[in-house]
Formats: C-alpha cells, structure tokens, sequence
C-alpha cells in the first residue's frame, strides 16, 4: 500500500502547486495550500507504516498549525478584500520594484 | 662613541623641546587667554633662552672633548621599513654646535626685541607659539643625524615661515607672500626628495655617518651619480636659500613682522641650504661640476641680487636683496670648497644682517608709531618718509653704522674676514680653473655694490633733512629698551665675531676640520701665496671704502622727496627698481601656462571629463542600470515569486536526487 499512498500524496501535491502557480482568486490559492499540506500529511501517515509514530503525531502538529494559519489566513484576505474589494491577486501589487 | 656620552650632548634633545614646550603653552593661551602678554613673553623668551644656555653647555662639552666622530644620540627607532632603517637620532658635532649657538643665541636677542616691536598686536600670543615653533623645527634641521630627520625640520621651518610671513594674513598681499614663499619652497624640496632617494639607492642608508662614510667607496669621482646627487641637494638648497633662479620668495617675505624677517629670512632659516652644502661636503666635493654650479650660481645672485638692491625705496626690500646677495656669497664659499668660510660668513651674516633688520624694525616701529600718532597714512617703510633720523634715535643709528661697515667688507669688523677668505679661497681655485676667476670678479663687483647700497640705506635713514612730515617729527624718538638693547648686543657681536677665524686667536676652520676633512682631503689646497693673500685683503678693503666713500660723495639725501612728488624713474633705473621684471617674466612663462594646464587640460579635460563623467558618474549610471533590471524582478505579483520559488525547490530536489545534476546548479547559480 505504501507505493499507492505516496503516489497519490504526490498526485495531490502536484495539484497543488499547479493551483498555487495558475489561479488568480486568493481563497482559491490558499485551498490550494491547503491541499499540499494534506498531501504532505498523507505521506507523513503512509510512512509511519513503516517507521513508527512519529510521522502520526506530526500529522497532528501539521493540523493545528494550518488551522491557526487559515484563521490568520482568511482574516488577512477579508481584511484586504474589504479595503480593496477584490482577492484577486494580480491586482494586489504594491511591493512592485 | 666619542667622549661626548655623559656631558651635556646627552641632553641635547632637551635643546629641541624647550622651545617646542614653548609652541605649545603659548599656542594654548593663544586660544585661552590671548591677553596673557606677561605669561607669553616669559614662556617664549624663556624657553628659548634656556635652549641656548644648554647649547652654550653643549658647546663647552665639545670644546673639552674636541671629539674626531661625531656624537650621535639616538632617541628612538622611527622609520623600520624593510631596507630603510631611521632612527630618530640627533646629532653633535663641530658643525652642528656652531648652528646651534647661532640659532638659539640670535633667536633670544629676537624674541627679546619681538616683545617691543609686537606689543600692541593682538596676535602677541599665537606670534611667539609661531617663533617657538620655528626654533624648534630649525633646532631639528640642524641637530637632525640623518636626511630624513633633517627634512623633517626642513619642512617645519618653512610651514613656520609660511605662518608668519602671512601672519597678518587680513591683508590678502600678505597671505599672497606667504603661500608665493611656501610654494616656491616646495619647487626645491623637490630636489631635496629625488636626493635623498638616490642616496639611498646607491649608499642604502640615509645616515649622515654612514652615507658620507660609503660614499668614497661607492662613487666614482665625477661620475654622474653623485654629481646628480650633489645637484639635486642644492635645488632644495636654492629654494630654501633663495638663490637664483628661485629667489623671488625672500623679498616678498617681508610682508611678515620685521623681526620674523630678521630671524627666519635672514639670520637663520634662509642659511639652511648652506648648512645643507657643508654638511654633505663629500658629495659635492666629489662632484667638481656640482661644485662648480654652486660658486657659479652663487657669485651670479650674489651680484645680480645686489644690483636690485641699489634702486629699492623699502629699507626692508634693500635689506632682502641684501640678504639673498650675501646667500650667494656663503654658496661660493662652500662651492669653491671652502666650508669653513661658508659657515664663518654665515654666522657673521647672522649678526649683522640680524641686526640691520631689527634696527630697520626699530625705525619703522618707530615712523609707524608718530603716522598712528597723527592719523596719516603713509608708507612707514619707504625711505623717501625717513631721513635724518640719526638726531632721534642715535643708538639704532650707531649699531646700524656698525653692521653696515662690516657688510661692506670694511676691517676689522666680522664681514671683512668672513668675505675676504671666501674671495680668497675662490682666487686660490682660480689658479687651476680660471672659471674661478669670473666667480672672484663677480663676488668682488658685488661687494662694491654692497658698499653702496647699504652706505646709501644708511644715508636715506639716517641723515640729511627729515621728511617725515611737520606734525609726525614730534613724535619720533629712539624705540624703547627692550628694543634697544638686542641691537646694540648683536653690534657688539658684529664688532668681535671677525675674531672667531683669525689665525693666532680662534680658529673657525681648524674647529671644523673633523666635520670637512674627507671633503677637503678631495679638493685642491685653498692656500695663497702670502704677497697675494696681503694684496687681495687689501683689495677687499679697498672696494668696500671705495664704495662707501663712491656713495658719499655722490648722493644727496638733501635733494630726495617723498614717493608722492618723486618723478618717474626712467631706463635702467626704472629697471631695477621694478626688479629686472623677473617676477612678471615667471608669471608669463610659468605660471601663466601652469595655470592654463590646469585649467583647460586638468580640470575641464582630466576632472570634469574623465573622472567626473567617465569615473563618478559612469559608475553611478552603471548601478543605476543593475539596479533597474533588478527591479523588473521585483513585480510584486505574488504569483511571480511563486514561480520562481518553485524552481528553487525543484533545483534543490534535483540536486538531492542526483549529484551530477547539482553541479550542473551549482554553474548556474553560484
């Protein structure tokens, strides 16, 4: 089984790069990182199969730390949504050199 | 080590800081308190004054040990850079005791005469730090026991010449004097530069003992090495010493207070190239063609410069063309080989040409005090204002008598030996180089005019009618005793000093065989017969009381007017009285172009051209260029950064997966 499980977590990684790279829509970009740390979380639990429970009990740390960041997260794209009315991130350019 | 270790030589660094501590206490109330007149004359004249009284002990030391090597005392190490190794080391010997006598001793007489003549200026203290500074830095030049510690009181006499020639430095003329002398100066030290380079490339150190010791070995008589040496030494020498062609600082260095004049421009600083000859007699002895430039350029201002001093109105202006006439005479003494006479004119120089320019201090301390007096505004210098001045102030007069007939060469007084033997010693060469010959007749004819010029200065001053004007005659009166007193001391001194080479009483010339001899060991016996000897004094004698008794009869101070109603001067008087042009003829040949150069091809071309447009901003457009394609990368898409965040990650993966693959990321970034 531990072929299958790292094949799809890469599926699932890959998916979310490609998001992370292609979409314009904020919300949809931060899903998209969500969708890596899963993938990456799987790959933590496919292999602890094998190499004990670490891998299992740094899932759970990983949880945590994307729950604190998507309530970080979503307040920064509310707060920038309220101030500009939009998410979407071409138009969010101030650093421009 | 001679027998000098344990006596006073030991001391002999306290000679240079005594009046260094000077500089520094009177600098300091200088800023503090510049009203502290009691406190400055006190720690100036002081120090000083003690400086000598050393130098005096110091002179009994070498008197009792006579040493045949000279005593070297060594401070501490200064300059340990690969080959080169200097010490900071002075130095005592035969020479060098006789330079620090006169220094230190017409110094005192000049810092004691300062305090008259400076009394109302509100410089007083920062003058006196100046003077201090002065005698320190000319302590250091002739103490020094190498070239480079030579140099260093080389420089500080002529930062310190700068100092107080513009020391009135509001008026701008004045300023202008002193930046002309310091950068004509620095044309000389040039030379001084390039020779103590060779110096050292060829002999490898710049000790005195050792260099002169080496030089024998190391050079060929005559050949082009050490005749380029021996030049190059005099340069400096002829723009420390203000010979031709680099004269023309001296008599615009008058500008500063007259006692500067008397002690830096005449007695003492200006005889550094002389001493700079004596010292490195090997070398020139070695070199018959450098000796030969010496007397040659030395006979030539001597005569040239006398020749402009007959027409001047300034009595100080006279006295500088006298003074740089008479430099000529000591560098014929010490080109013609005869060091000792060179040094001996020196010193009686000293006396009496410091005593004419503090007399000529006191008469226009004097003038300038009864014009303040009533309010007028004239010349205080010019010799048309003065006249009959002899029935005011009879000490000065009388003193400036005294000096007079001993630089007009009249016996006994001092000038008559010291000139005679340099004149001598020129004729006595004269036998094997009748060049010799043109050198003697130059010093002869300028002798005479010496008689002159000074006979007529005195004649001006001192007699015939006073034209100071009705109201200002009131107020002239002898100058006060302060002032008084060094005049008459250094009249005393003119009267005796001829006594310091005479045979039978003292001999200045056997006292400084230890330091002459390898160069007179070199050169022909400078001895004449004893009929010619007798024939030529007589001579000598003979110009000076012709020229004396040429001007008596000739002039008339009772026909002189003042400078406003005096007719236009015409021809070759004319000529000498703008000073054969020479300034204006460097101004057009030299500076003129120099100025251009530097203008058109310096600044605007090389400057303003090359490293302004080229070099500042080129390098500023080149950054700003790096700068812009940097900042294309920074879009502020966040989408941007993604990317190029995903293909740092792939690189490193790539890198981790196969290492061959890493070099090849390694190449592209580095």
């Amino acid at each position: 089984m531990l072929g299958p499980s790292l094949a799809v977590s890469a599926i699932l990684f890959s998916l979310g790069v490609v998001g992370v790279l292609l979409r314009r829509n904020a919300i949809v970009i931060f899903m998209c990182i969500e969708l890596m740390l899963n993938a990456v979380n799987l790959t933590f639990v496919a292999l602890s199969q094998q190499l004990g429970l670490d891998g299992q009990v740094f899932v759970f740390f990983v949880m945590t730390v994307a729950a604190a960041e998507a309530a970080v997260g979503l307040a920064i794209v509310i707060a920038v949504y309220r101030h500009r009315d939009t998410v979407n991130l071409q138009h969010i350019n101030l650093l421009r050199g | 080590m001679s027998g000098l270790a344990g006596t006073a030589a030991d001391w002999i660094w306290l000679a240079i800081l005594l009046p260094f501590a000077g500089f520094v206490v009177n600098g300091a109330v200088a800023f503090l308190r510049p009203q502290a007149r009691r406190l400055v004359s006190v720690v100036g004249v002081g120090s000083v004054a003690a400086a000598f009284a050393l130098g005096v002990a110091v002179f009994a030391a070498v008197l009792g040990a006579h040493p045949t090597v000279p005593y070297v005392r060594t401070l501490w190490t200064w300059l340990p850079v690969g080959d080169l190794h200097v010490d900071a080391a002075l130095q005592v010997d035969q020479l060098s005791v006789v330079m620090l006598l006169v220094v230190t001793g017409v110094s005192s007489l000049i810092h004691v005469f300062s305090i008259g003549y400076m009394r109302d200026d509100p410089g007083y203290a920062r003058y006196f730090a100046y003077l201090n500074l002065f005698v320190a830095f000319m302590l250091v030049l002739v103490l020094g026991a190498s070239f480079p510690v030579m140099f260093i009181g080389w420089e500080g006499v002529g930062l310190c010449s700068y100092l107080l020639i513009g020391f009135w430095f509001e008026e701008k003329e004045k300023a202008d004097a002193g930046l002309k002398a310091f950068l004509v100066n620095r044309i000389g030290d040039v030379g001084f530069l390039i020779a103590m380079f060779l110096i050292f490339s060829h002999l490898g150190t710049l000790d005195f003992g050792t260099a002169f010791a080496r030089a024998p070995q190391a050079f060929v008589a005559g050949s082009g090495t050490v005749t380029a040496i021996a030049l190059f030494l005099f340069m400096g020498c002829v723009g420390k010493s203000a010979q031709i062609p680099l004269y023309i600082w001296l008599p615009d260095a008058m500008a500063g207070p007259t006692p500067v004049s008397a002690l830096i421009h005449a007695a003492t600083m200006v005889t550094a190239g002389v001493y700079l000859v004596a010292r490195a007699n090997i070398f020139f002895a070695m070199a018959p063609v450098a000796g030969a430039v010496v007397a040659g350029v030395g006979a030539l201002t001597a005569l040239f410069a006398a020749t402009i001093g007959l027409k001047q109105w300034d009595i100080k202006k006279v006295l500088a063309y006298s003074t740089v006439s008479q430099l000529g005479y000591m560098f014929v003494g010490v080109g013609v080989g005869a060091y000792a006479a060179g040094i001996f004119h020196l010193v009686t120089h000293a006396f009496f040409k410091a005593l004419l320019f503090l007399g000529a201090g006191s008469v226009i301390h004097v003038m300038h005090g009864a014009y303040h007096h009533t309010g007028r505004h004239a010349d205080a210098q010019d010799m048309r204002n003065m006249g009959g001045l002899a029935a005011y102030m009879p000490w000065t007069a009388r003193a400036m008598w005294v000096a007079t007939l001993a630089i007009a060469g009249i016996p006994p007084l001092a000038g008559f030996f010291s000139k005679d033997e340099i004149l001598g010693a020129a004729f006595a060469r004269g036998a094997a180089q009748p060049y010799y010959y043109v050198v003697w007749a130059f010093g002869l004819a300028a002798a005479f005019l010496t008689a002159i010029y000074m006979t007529r200065l005195m004649l001006y001053t001192f007699h015939g009618p006073n034209r100071t004007g009705d109201q200002e005659r009131t107020h002239l009166g002898e100058a006060p005793m302060v002032m008084t007193w060094p005049v008459v001391t250094l009249a005393a001194l003119t009267i005796v000093a001829g006594a310091l080479n005479l045979p039978h009483v003292a001999s200045l010339e056997h006292w400084l065989d230890p330091v002459t001899a390898p160069a007179t060991a070199l050169l022909p016996a400078l001895t004449l017969a004893g009929g010619a000897e007798a024939v030529l004094m007589t001579l000598a004698a003979l110009i000076g009381i012709g020229g004396i008794w040429l001007t008596l009869r000739t002039l008339r101070p009772e026909a002189l007017v003042t400078p406003e109603r005096a007719p236009q001067e015409t021809g070759l008087q004319k000529l000498l009285l703008e000073k054969y042009r020479v300034d204006e003829l460097y101004r057009a040949a030299v500076v003129r172009p120099l100025v251009w150069f530097a203008r058109v091809v310096l600044w605007k071309g090389v400057d303003a051209g090359l490293i302004d447009a080229a070099g500042v901003n080129g390098s500023a457009a080149v950054a700003r260029g790096l700068g812009w394609l940097g900042s294309r990368l920074q879009t502020g898409q966040v989408g941007t950064y993604v990317v190029f965040f995903v293909i740092g990650v792939l690189a490193v993966l790539a890198a981790l997966v196969h290492p061959s693959l890493g070099a090849v990321i390694r190449m592209v970034i580095p």
